[in-house]
């Protein structure tokens, strides 16, 4: 899912200096999952921002909601009536959440209280690693299941580098190697053959670099 | 491997089966162009073409294409490098047209170390191709005469290839294939990573030849001189994918105080020595970085003085 | 077995039971100080309790950290239910340590 980081409280509350009274958006979905974003973590939020603002001598009232998610107008409506009450709404969820917020309530202020990161998901309870870069033409079935692209700091199509080393990529210990892995796993499945071949260069129009994309179902646009 | 491909001083030279024998050079952290050309000084006539670095260790540096046309004003053939680090397609496409232009016919294709070492670790990534695609991108503009996209150029350049390559990194076993990969997508030459391990080159080695590579590719091994037991230590814990064994250490550390540097010149010596007999071996790439000025008096001992002429 | 009267006890099943919103509600509604009595470690009645508190008051430590307010005022303490001495003897550090600190900057209030 998407993962993301929230952002330090320094930050936040130099967002919201000149309010007094806020609503603080959750959502259920990706950042509830990894732990960010949830109504948990928007009563600690709220909670540590009044703390903060009761040490500075002006309070702040907080009030709390967390939608199923920001990323559907249906659940975006579901705050209407409130909305124009804050001075400002902070919303916890990834990226999309304060966009689509901001597109719903043009004449609300809406702040990101996360910084969003990556597609990944949980290697152990409470981390979560990268996995995909969202580059729209994927090739993991080339690479035994695992992604070059998102997974290697060079996005090399014919990997290792020379810095690869202990299995692990040169820019840090913590980081896989993930063409070691990818070559090692060919190497045990006999099938070392593939990567003897030359890959051409990626058409990146498909990625990011191509522009803000927009995925659409026929069948169902009405 | 008939007609030349790019007529380099380089190629004439591996291709007349003269042992090559290569140097290097870093651009300055500036425009001081005084100071790159009396390095450059101290390598004319004692190397048959000089490696010029790209950005290297993501330290910006002046351009390796402007260093690369002083060292041309300057009657020394550069080795162009390339990374795939700062530049995408386009880019590079663009400057490999631009140095053909300026007269520099050698060309290193290389991954490029990620910007994260670097003194601008900020910086946007590109790597829009990788180096085995690179190679193969110049062989497409030389042998095709056609841009990656299949337009015709006005005027191909005609670059004598190169790529790196590491017989010691890892997965050790899949560093030959890599090589061979390499060669397949178009390297005309290859310099590798600094031994120190001749075990474990020769083994390598060992498997190059056994596979033909060394038929289809020129490969230089790559000396470089301990400058102290410091350097040994730090090159053989902190450096990925080098290999240092701890006889060479024992051995600097054998010399004495403030003998380890002579030792280090006499260890390069005997390697470059049992190079010009390896089975495979074309030429030996020397890297004596900020030591241009004893890379004469060490090619002297090594044998490899005065470079060939050929025409 | 006595120990200073401003110490107000909340009791729970397990420390694991302390939730991060639970310490700092406290510190938010005006507490100088709160402070986790966990079992020992490795003696937890249901085996991991404890260390999951110990994780979440470091967090609060954090979060106190960030705001500007002592990390110090929040604390976990391990001892066995059979520790009744050592029992009075946190609770009179944590008060001390305290009263060194002064009341919570929640409840001063900064002059206009």
């Amino acid at each position: 899912m998407i993962v993301a980081d929230r952002k330090p409280l320094e930050e936040i509350l130099e967002m919201i200096k000149d309010a007094n009274k806020i609503l603080l958006v959750g959502c259920k979905g990706c950042v509830t999952v990894c732990n960010v974003g949830g109504t948990k973590e928007v009563g600690i939020l709220a909670s540590s921002l009044k703390i903060a603002r009761k040490k500075e001598g002006r309070p702040l009232e907080v009030d709390e909601k967390t939608l199923e998610r920001q990323c559907d107008p249906e659940y975006v409506e579901q705050i209407r009536k409130s909305v124009d009450q804050y001075d400002a709404v902070i919303s916890m969820a990834c990226g999309v959440g304060p966009q689509f917020l901001s597109e719903a309530y043009p004449q609300q202020r809406f702040l990101p209280a996360v910084n969003t990161t990556f597609f990944g998901g949980a290697v152990q309870h409470g981390v979560w690693s990268e996995r995909c870069a969202g580059c729209g033409t994927c090739v993991i079935h080339f690479f035994d299941g695992m992604c070059p692209i998102a997974r290697c700091s060079k996005s090399l199509l014919h990997g290792p580098c020379g810095g690869s080393s202990g299995g692990k990529c040169e820019i840090s210990k913590e980081v896989d190697c993930v063409w070691d892995m990818i070559v090692r796993k060919k190497m045990e499945q006999g099938r070392l053959a593939d990567l003897a071949t030359l890959k051409p260069a990626k058409d990146w129009r498909t990625a990011r670099d191509g522009g803000p994309r927009k995925s659409v179902r026929e069948e169902l646009v009405q | 491997m008939n007609d030349l491909k790019s007529g380099s001083n380089l190629e004439k030279v591996l291709k007349a089966g003269h042992f090559a024998f290569t140097g290097e050079c870093g651009p300055p952290k500036g425009a001081n162009v005084v100071h790159l050309k009396e390095k450059i000084a101290h390598l004319k006539g004692v190397v048959d073409a000089v490696n010029v670095t790209d950005n290297q260790t993501a330290v910006v540096r002046m351009s390796s294409w402007a260093a690369s046309t002083i060292m041309l004003h300057e009657g020394v053939e550069p080795n162009f490098q390339m990374v795939c680090r700062d530049r995408n397609r386009l880019a590079m496409m663009s400057d490999i047209l631009g140095v053909y232009a300026m007269g520099v016919r050698n060309m290193l294709c290389l991954s490029g170390d990620h910007q994260r070492f670097g003194n601008h670790p900020e910086a946007k990534n590109v790597y829009d191709i990788d180096s085995i695609q690179l190679i193969a991108l110049v062989k497409k503009m030389r042998d095709e005469g056609k841009f990656l996209n299949d337009e015709v150029i006005d005027v191909p350049p005609r670059i004598f290839i190169g790529a790196a390559a590491n017989p010691f990194a890892e997965p050790f076993e899949f560093r030959v294939h890599r090589l061979a990969l390499k060669i397949a997508a178009g390297a005309d030459f290859i310099q590798t990573q600094c031994i120190y391990n001749m075990d474990r080159f020769r083994a390598f080695m060992k498997r190059v030849v056994d596979l033909g590579l060394h038929e289809k590719c020129y490969i230089l091994a790559g000396v470089t001189p301990m400058k102290s037991v410091g350097m040994a230590q730090y090159m053989a814990k902190q450096v990925p994918g080098m290999d240092v064994p701890d006889s060479v250490i024992a051995r600097l550390k054998g010399a004495g105080k403030g003998k380890a540097a002579e030792e280090g010149i006499k260890f390069a010596i005997e390697q470059i020595h049992e190079f010009k007999e390896m089975e495979g071996v074309a030429g030996v790439h020397f890297m004596a970085i900020e030591w241009e000025h004893r890379v004469a008096e060490i090619a002297k001992q090594a044998g490899v003085l005065p470079r060939p002429k050929v025409d | 077995m006595s120990y200073p009267a401003n110490v107000k006890i909340i009791q729970v099943p397990c420390s694991g039971r302390v939730d991060i919103l639970h310490l700092l509600k406290a510190i938010e509604d005006g507490a100088d100080g709160v402070y986790v009595a966990g079992c020992l470690e490795g003696e937890c009645h249901y085996l991991t309790g404890n260390l999951k508190a110990k994780k979440r008051v470091r967090y609060v430590k954090r979060v106190l950290g960030e705001i500007g307010i002592e990390p110090e005022r929040v604390e976990m303490f391990n001892l066995s239910s059979g520790q009744g001495p050592r029992f009075a003897e946190i609770a009179r550090e944590m008060v001390e340590r305290i009263q060194k600190l002064g009341p919570s900057p929640v409840r001063v209030k900064k002059a206009a």
